[in-house]
């Protein structure tokens, strides 16, 4: 009951009006999700920076090094969000917003485009990114627009704009790689804060018929679901690593990317997938059913790796380790986001298939 | 240091994604001709804007008369950047550039010249020019740091007006003065491929 008071009294500090929607909402199995992650993230900190010191370690220094600065990333990353959650959903859509636009910043750079491309790439950079945000922030009403804008409209207009400055050498590949930064840097990656704008049915457990088998989803706050869904592609990284780590033989592809193994890709989408139907069983922040959840669960695993494997291949053919490493000084933002970005839209639209509302 | 300077340096800096990587080489306020392959009208701005406040505050970028005294806007911005405007169609025997250039910076004063002269055409480094070699011939207590600039093409290629915010990179490496008795095709020579060793590293 104490806990239950403070929690509301947090959630009152924010002020309410304004015109800015408020997300008083954050129900308590919500608030135990966030500080469950964070606290797991600290502790995992706490961990590798422990393994880091020891002398005796088994582990490769190199390794470890990496898997801290990637959880330092995740940290930073989930706390912000959750902060960000708290005060407003506006605000989680321009966070995501910034991301893209630094991701795709450093997708293009990577890759080479001639100077027939600027005037596409300014269209990507400063009209198709912020307007997906836009539509994004307007919320679900806009969904025809925003699941549209990439796929059809930037994709076939942005080659047409390159074909009207009559520079056609290795039309195709220039082409492809603003569509392919476009849509996995900025299409993918706002299906994140989408998920806070659906409206979702969940199975109704005492229907008697056919037609009252779903119901409108109670949950009032959707920052749960992605709370949810963040939480799964970290485990899906963390969990893979593990496996990779302790149990790995076969590389998938050692061309392209020299630690994934099919012992880790099945050992990691198996137990995230436990491990969601644990977390939807034990605080129920999503509308799935505890198995739903953890086949939702394990597809983001699944895609996560894709995505991860995808980039890789990207940046081999580029000759880069890290997106990092490419301009010294930066911090590859896409080297973090490869498994979320892949990740979201699958989620995002398979829940939609499931339980969204008809119509 | 006024603020609307620190915010036009802070917009290009934003702009081009530009970090700065000092190789064999360390800020310093001592007098200095940084010397840059030249690719897209934001060099100068750029290399000036990423330099550090107490450095560029003694720094003059030599810049294209002809480009940025065209326009209020352009004037106004050459005019915060402390830039020194040579006239590229007007070269008099009386007043050469390297003259101006001595003159401009005194005691105190650092430059960033672009020795090619004029943009390359597709990001390769041209021949440079010679006034290089006379500034540090007339000059000799100059620093010449080589910079090598890169991805800043992309950002603002020749003949477009609205950049795209890529991520360039900047790296100064280390100085090079005229040796005794080296001659003119030799320093230039010398002095370029200082600036392409800068690519690879």
């Amino acid at each position: 009951m104490g806990t239950d008071s403070t929690l509301m009294a947090m959630v009152q500090l924010v002020p309410e009006g304004m015109g800015v929607e408020v997300r008083s909402s954050l129900d308590l199995p919500t608030i135990l999700l966030l500080v469950l992650m964070l606290a797991g993230l600290v502790l995992a900190m706490l961990v590798g920076r422990w393994i880091g010191r020891r002398k005796d370690s088994m582990v490769d220094a190199s390794i470890v090094r990496a898997f801290n600065r990637r959880v330092v990333a995740w940290l930073t990353m989930t706390a912000i969000l959750a902060v960000a959650s708290i005060v407003s959903r506006y605000v989680v859509v321009a966070l995501f917003g910034l991301l893209s636009f630094w991701a795709l910043r450093e997708f293009i750079t990577m890759t080479p485009t001639r100077r027939a491309d600027h005037r596409a790439l300014f269209w990507s950079f400063f009209v198709v990114t912020p307007l997906q945000y836009v539509l994004i922030g307007i919320g679900e009403t806009t969904f025809s627009y925003f699941a549209t804008l990439i796929p059809v409209y930037a994709s076939l207009i942005l080659p047409a704009r390159i074909a009207f400055t009559g520079d056609h050498k290795r039309f195709l590949e220039r082409a492809a790689k603003i569509q392919f930064g476009l849509l996995v840097c900025v299409y993918s990656l706002s299906f994140v804060p989408a998920l806070l704008d659906m409206k979702l049915r969940q199975y109704n457990p005492s229907a008697t018929g056919e037609e009252d088998r779903l119901q409108e989803w109670s949950g009032e706050s959707h920052v749960g679901l992605l709370f949810f869904f963040v939480l799964m592609v970290l485990l899906g990284d963390l969990l893979q690593f593990t496996w990779d780590k302790l149990v790995g033989r076969h590389l998938i592809s050692p061309a392209v990317n020299g630690t994934k193994t099919w012992e880790g890709l099945c050992g990691g989408v198996i137990s995230v997938g436990l491990l969601g139907a644990v977390v939807q069983f034990a605080l129920g922040v999503t509308p799935f059913y505890v198995y739903g959840a953890g086949f939702m669960a394990a597809l983001v695993a699944f895609m996560g790796t894709c995505g991860s494997l995808t980039m890789s291949a990207i940046k081999r053919d580029r000759g880069v380790r890290d997106y990092g490493t490419l301009v010294h000084g930066h911090a590859g933002i896409l080297d973090r986001i490869d498994s979320l970005c892949f990740a979201a839209p699958v989620f995002y639209y398979v829940t939609r298939f499931f339980l969204g509302m008809p119509g | 240091m006024n603020l609307t300077v620190s915010l036009l340096a802070g917009l290009a800096k934003v702009v081009s994604g530009a970090s700065l990587r000092w190789v064999d080489c360390q800020p310093d306020t001592c007098q200095r001709v940084y010397f840059a392959n030249h690719t897209s009208h934001l060099d100068a701005l750029v290399l000036w804007a990423s330099l550090p406040r107490h450095v560029r505050a003694l720094t003059r970028p030599v810049a294209a008369k002809d480009y940025w005294d065209r326009g209020a806007l352009r004037r106004y911005i050459s005019r915060q950047f402390n830039a020194l405007l040579i006239d590229r169609r007007q070269i008099r025997v009386h007043q050469s550039p390297v003259d101006l250039m001595i003159e401009a910076i005194g005691d105190q004063y650092s430059l960033i010249v672009f020795p090619e002269g004029g943009r390359s055409e597709e990001g390769e480094l041209g021949e440079f020019k010679s006034g290089l070699y006379y500034l540090g011939k007339k000059r000799p207590d100059l620093e010449l740091v080589p910079v090598y600039i890169d991805n800043l093409n992309r950002v603002l290629p020749r003949g477009e007006f609205l950049p795209v915010p890529l991520l360039s990179c900047i790296t100064l490496g280390r100085p090079i003065w005229l040796e005794a008795g080296e001659s003119k095709a030799d320093f230039l020579t010398r002095a370029r491929q200082c600036v392409l060793d800068l690519k690879e590293s």
